[in-house]
C-alpha cells in the first residue's frame, strides 16, 4: 500500500497498537529545558523511578536566560532557581546539558540541528511547541506537554493518537527579497491559525525544494501556528549535505548506512493524505502580521482589513478586538508606520543565514534613532560564526547590538521585553496579546523586513534598500 | 487522581475564540518548578491591572458568574504546549472546558490533568452562551460515562467523543504513565530491532 512520508515514521515508531487507544510511539530523540521540565522530574522523583534512556535525551537552558552577562550568575531570583533546578536534575538523572556557558547551548530547536542530533526518520519530542523546527530534516517532531515530557523520560515513549495527514505543495519559484518566513506567514494567513489542528503537515513542492536546511526550518517551525502537530519535508541531497560532518551525526560506514535509509523517506508517488493544500510561489510578497494571532497576515503593501471583509460575526469581532489591542485602524496600511524596537532572533530566525541577510541589509547604513535593536543569535555557535565572518562588527556600527543565545524577546520570560504599548517589528513567531510583555504590539515578518525597519525607523519593505 | 463522576455545574461563559495559552497564563508566571499556585495568575492580563486590582468586565472578576466549568470560543488553548495552562485552569477550580474546538497540545494537556475538554457543536456552543445571557445560573451537566452534555434550561443533550482509553483513565483515575510503565517489556524488545539504533 502507498504511504505518506509521514505513515512511513510514524508506523515505523509503533511499539503497540491497540483499537481504542492512543499508539504507544517510541521516541528517538528528547529535548528538555528549564521551563517545562522540573514537574517531570518531580514525577520521577515521587515514583522512585529512574530516566530509562539517558543518552536519549538533551537538556539546554534557553527560556529563561538573560542575553547579557551569561558568565554572571543570573541576577533574576526565579530565573535562577528554575536554570539551578535544570542542572540540579541534570546531574541526579545523568542527563548530558548544553548549560549556559556551553559552547553548546542555545536555543533547543537551534542546537539540535546543528548538532547533528536531529536526523531524518526520527521521532523527536521537546515540552515545547515549535519542536515541529526538526520536521524540516524529514523527521515526525512534534511538541508535549509536561506530564509527557515525563513518560518520555520514565519509558523513552509516548501515548498518541496518529494525527490526519495534510500536504501542502508550493509550486513555483520565490521571488527574489521574499523568504521562507513570508511564504509561512503567507499560508498561515490563508489556512488560519487553527486550519491545521489535528494534522500533520507534509510541505512539498518546487518552491520547498529550493529552499536551504535552515529556510526549511523557518517553515516547519511555525506549522503549530496554524494548529498543525507538526511539519515536515522529504529529505534530500540539501538535507544529507547539512548533516555529513556535524558533531553527533553518523560518520563514514554508519553514515553511508544511514543514507540509504534517509533515501527511503518519502512520499509514495499515489499515497493519499486527509487533506491537500496547493499555492504559488509567485503570488507571495513580504508578509506582516497587523493582529493578535500568527494567522492574521497580509502582504506588506496590503492595507489591513476592515471587519465589512470579515465573513463571520465572529471574525468581525476578532478583528476589532485585535486592532483595537495593537492600536490599529481597519484599512489603514502599515508601510510607513514607526515602531520603537525590532527584535531579530527566536528559533524561527537566530540562525546563521538569518544573520547573514540581516549583515548584508545594514552594512554601510545605520539604525533609525527611534529604534532600539535586538539581535539575539540562536545558539553559541551561531554567535561563534556571526563573530568570525566579522558580522558583529558590521552589525555594531549599525546600531544593532549582537547577544549573547537565547529566546529571548520571543516570549517576556527573560530580562528582554517591550514594554507596554509598545511596536516591536519581531522575526519570531508569536503576536499573541503580551507575547513580547504584557502590552506590548508585535508585527510578525522576515529579518529582511525587520531591519529594514530598523533602519529607516519605520515599517518598510526591504527590496527598496537591496 | 480522584474519579470523574457525573456533575452538574454552573457555568463562567468566556466567548471569545482563539483563546491562547499565553493568555491563559502568561509566559512570566512559568518559573515555578512546581504544579501548583497557577490559579492565582490564570488569565492574568485580562483580570487584573496593572496595580493587582481586578479588571472591571472580566468574567472571572463578575461575581455573578461562578462554577466549574469554562465554556469558550472555537480554537481554545491553541499556542504554547505549556501545561501550566492546564494546571492554572484545574487549579483555580474548573473541571470542564467545552468549546466547539480545541486546540491539540492543550487537550493533551488538560486530559493529562482530569480537566475534561468537551467539543461541541458550533450550535450548540451558541445556545450555552445564549442561555447563560438570559441567566447566569444556567447548569450545565456532564456525563462522562455516557459520554453525554446537557443545557438544563433547554433540555438540550449532545453526546461528544473521548478516546476509550483516556475516558477510562479519567474514570478510574489512571494515569498514562502507569500504562506506559506495564508496557516496559514491550519497550525493550522493540528497541532491540529498531533501525536506528544500528547508526
Amino acid at each position: 500500500m502507498s504511504r505518506t512520508l509521514f505513515d512511513k515514521i510514524w508506523d515505523s515508531h509503533v511499539v503497540t497498537r491497540t483499537e481504542g487507544s492512543p499508539d504507544v510511539l517510541y521516541i528517538d530523540r528528547h529535548f528538555i529545558h528549564e521551563v517545562t521540565s522540573p514537574q517531570a522530574f518531580s514525577g520521577l522523583r515521587k515514583r522512585g523511578i529512574p530516566v530509562f534512556r539517558t543518552n536519549q535525551t538533551i537538556a539546554t537552558a534557553d527560556h529563561n536566560v538573560p542575553t547579557e552577562n551569561q558568565e554572571k550568575p543570573i541576577s533574576e531570583p526565579m530565573s535562577r532557581m528554575q536554570v539551578d533546578a535544570l542542572i540540579n536534575n541534570c546531574e541526579e538523572f545523568g542527563i548530558e546539558l548544553y548549560g549556559l556557558g556551553h559552547p553548546y547551548q542555545g536555543i533547543v530547536h537551534v542546537i539540535g540541528p546543528e548538532l547533528g542530533i536531529t536526523l531524518p526518520g526520527m521521532t523527536i519530542v521537546c515540552g515545547d511547541s515549535h519542536t515541529s523546527t526538526h520536521g524540516a530534516f524529514g523527521a515526525v517532531a512534534f511538541g508535549i506537554g509536561t506530564s509527557e515530557v515525563e513518560q518520555v523520560l520514565a519509558t523513552q515513549s509516548i501515548l498518541k493518537e496518529k494525527p490526519a495527514s495534510m500536504r501542502i505543495t508550493i509550486d513555483g519559484e520565490l521571488k527574489p527579497g521574499v523568504t521562507s518566513k513570508d511564504l509561512i506567514l503567507y499560508i498561515i494567513s490563508r489556512i488560519s491559525t487553527s486550519g491545521g489542528t489535528g494534522y500533520f503537515v507534509e510541505y512539498a513542492g518546487s518552491a520547498i525544494e529550493a529552499l536551504s536546511m535552515e529556510a526549511r526550518m523557518t517553515i516547519c517551525n511555525m506549522s503549530i501556528e496554524m494548529g498543525a502537530r507538526g511539519g515536515m519535508i522529504a529529505p534530500d541531497q540539501t538535507t544529507f549535505d547539512y548533516i555529513a560532518g556535524r558533531e553527533f551525526a553518523p560518520k563514514g560506514h554508519d553514515f553511508e548506512n544511514a543514507l540509504t535509509y534517509w533515501k527511503t523517506l518519502t512520499t509514495d508517488e499515489d499515497a493519499m493524505f486527509d487533506k491537500e493544500y496547493r499555492f504559488h510561489a509567485d503570488d507571495i510578497e513580504p508578509m506582516i502580521t497587523y493582529g493578535t494571532n500568527p494567522g492574521m497576515g497580509i502582504p506588506l503593501s496590503a492595507p489591513i482589513p476592515t471587519p465589512e471583509q470579515m465573513e463571520t460575526e465572529s471574525d468581525q469581532k476578532a478583528l476589532e478586538k485585535s486592532l483595537n489591542y495593537m492600536g490599529l485602524d481597519a484599512g489603514s496600511s502599515l508601510l510607513g508606520k514607526p515602531v520603537d524596537y525590532v527584535f531579530i532572533g527566536s528559533c524561527t530566525n537566530s540562525r546563521i543565514e538569518d544573520l547573514r541577510q540581516v549583515a548584508a541589509l545594514v552594512k554601510g547604513r545605520k539604525k533609525a534613532a527611534n529604534v532600539q535593536v535586538l539581535v539575539v543569535p540562536g545558539s553559541r555557535q551561531v554567535r561563534a560564526q556571526a563573530k568570525a565572518e566579522g558580522l558583529d562588527k558590521i552589525l555594531a556600527e549599525a546600531g544593532f547590538v549582537l547577544r549573547e543565545p537565547g529566546c529571548s524577546a520571543c516570549l517576556g520570560m527573560n530580562e528582554d521585553k517591550v514594554p507596554a504599548g509598545k511596536y516591536c517589528v519581531s522575526t519570531s513567531n508569536r503576536n499573541f496579546e503580551g507575547r513580547q510583555g504584557p502590552g506590548a504590539r508585535t508585527f510578525l515578518a522576515s529579518p529582511l523586513t525587520a531591519a529594514a525597519t530598523a533602519i529607516l525607523g519605520h515599517i518598510a519593505d526591504a527590496r527598496a534598500l537591496i | 487522581m480522584p474519579g470523574f463522576d457525573k456533575f452538574s455545574s454552573r457555568i463562567v461563559p468566556l466567548n471569545i475564540e482563539n483563546v491562547d495559552t499565553d493568555q491563559i497564563i502568561p509566559a512570566r508566571f512559568l518559573k515555578a518548578t512546581n504544579r501548583e499556585g497557577f490559579g492565582a495568575n490564570l488569565f492574568c492580563d485580562w483580570r487584573y491591572e496593572k496595580d493587582g486590582s481586578p479588571k472591571a468586565g472580566f468574567i472571572l472578576n463578575d461575581p455573578s458568574w461562578s462554577g466549574e466549568i469554562l465554556v469558550a470560543g472555537k480554537n481554545f488553548g491553541c499556542g504554547s504546549s505549556r501545561e501550566h495552562a492546564a494546571w492554572a485552569l484545574a487549579d483555580y477550580g474548573f473541571r470542564v472546558v467545552v468549546s466547539s474546538f480545541f486546540a491539540d497540545i492543550f487537550k493533551a494537556n488538560a486530559l493529562n490533568n482530569s480537566l475534561l475538554p468537551i467539543q461541541v457543536s458550533d450550535q450548540f456552543l451558541k445556545q450555552i452562551f445564549e442561555q447563560a445571557a438570559l441567566n447566569p445560573q444556567t447548569l450545565l451537566t456532564v456525563d462522562l460515562e455516557s459520554q453525554i452534555i446537557r443545557l438544563e434550561a433547554t433540555g438540550g443533550e449532545e453526546s461528544f467523543e473521548i478516546n476509550a482509553y483516556k475516558k477510562a483513565c479519567l474514570l478510574h483515575g489512571y494515569d498514562d504513565i502507569d500504562f506506559l510503565l506495564s508496557q516496559k517489556e514491550n519497550i525493550e524488545s522493540f528497541e532491540k530491532e529498531h533501525l536506528f539504533q544500528q547508526f
